[in-house]
């Protein structure tokens, strides 16, 4: 457990808490990022706010490396299983309606019998194949 | 307005995405694979956004509507359905494959690197298949 860095989790949990929690309270709206992030490219209605939302997005960590000078971090290998994995999350979070954000962090946080269930299945799955392969 | 605090709500959670380290997909890995050297640290990313919203959602909720909208925007669904169980399945899959979700991948794009814009098209794609055939209920 040597990799373990509760000060930063515990600290970038909050700030993904508070931004989750802002859109709520003043949109009204659930910040689950593959709904709005695929709704923006999609569909025409509503698009302004959802796209503004995924630019912050894209700027965040900019923003966080301007702040912390030697913030880096890896990225993955190019390769088949890059664009097999790519495919599955867009096609499963489609299909059932969320991912991290909005079913882990929104959907659990207001007690969704639905997002308690997705939440605890594709974290089972993601254990299985990331221990198995 | 709405544009503005939009924009502000998707910084502060790339944000949180980066300083948790959540951004790196080697991280989610070290937390998902239990046969290696563990990593606890993604447990305390989803346990401090869950205590913020949580307590706030509910005391947001009270509220008659939003400070912005008309109204608070809630799923509709609530019944356990096929397309769910199968969708939170097939998205587990691909999670524990790369170790990127939606909100990482895309925080990450601004490294520049082409396997995490490669995985970005191939969900982009997948989020258009899947409207193209929604699964049956």
């Amino acid at each position: 457990m040597e990799n373990f860095t509760p000060l930063s989790a515990l600290i970038g949990g909050t700030f993904i808490g508070l931004g989750a929690l802002l859109l709520m309270a003043a949109l009204g709206r659930i910040a689950g990022i593959s709904g709005i992030a695929s709704q923006a490219i999609f569909q025409k209605q509503d698009r302004s706010w959802r796209l503004a939302f995924v630019a912050g997005l894209l700027l965040g960590p900019l923003l966080v490396t301007l702040v912390i000078k030697d913030f880096s971090f890896s990225t993955p290998e190019l390769g088949p299983r890059t664009i097999i994995a790519g495919l599955l999350v867009g096609l499963g979070t489609a299909w059932g309606s969320g991912c991290t954000s909005g079913h882990g962090v929104c959907g659990i946080g207001r007690f969704s019998l639905r997002s308690i269930t997705a939440t605890l299945i594709f974290m089972a799955v993601g254990v299985l194949v990331a221990s198995l392969f | 307005m709405q544009i503005i605090i939009a924009f502000v709500a998707g910084l502060l959670m790339s944000i949180g995405i980066a300083v948790s380290m959540m951004i790196d997909p080697a991280k989610v890995l070290a937390f998902l694979d239990l046969s290696g050297n563990w990593d606890p640290s993604l447990a305390l990313v989803m346990a401090a956004a869950l205590a913020v919203y949580s307590v706030g959602f509910h005391l947001v909720r009270g509220k008659p509507a939003p400070l912005l909208a008309e109204k608070f925007q809630l799923p509709s669904v609530t019944k356990l359905d096929k397309p769910i169980l199968i969708g939170a399945a097939v998205f587990g899959l691909g999670w524990g494959l790369v170790g990127y979700c939606p909100g990482p991948a895309l925080a990450a794009l601004s490294a520049g690197s082409p396997a995490t814009l490669v995985f970005v098209l191939a969900m982009i794609a997948g989020w258009y298949l899947a409207r193209r055939w929604p699964l049956p209920h």
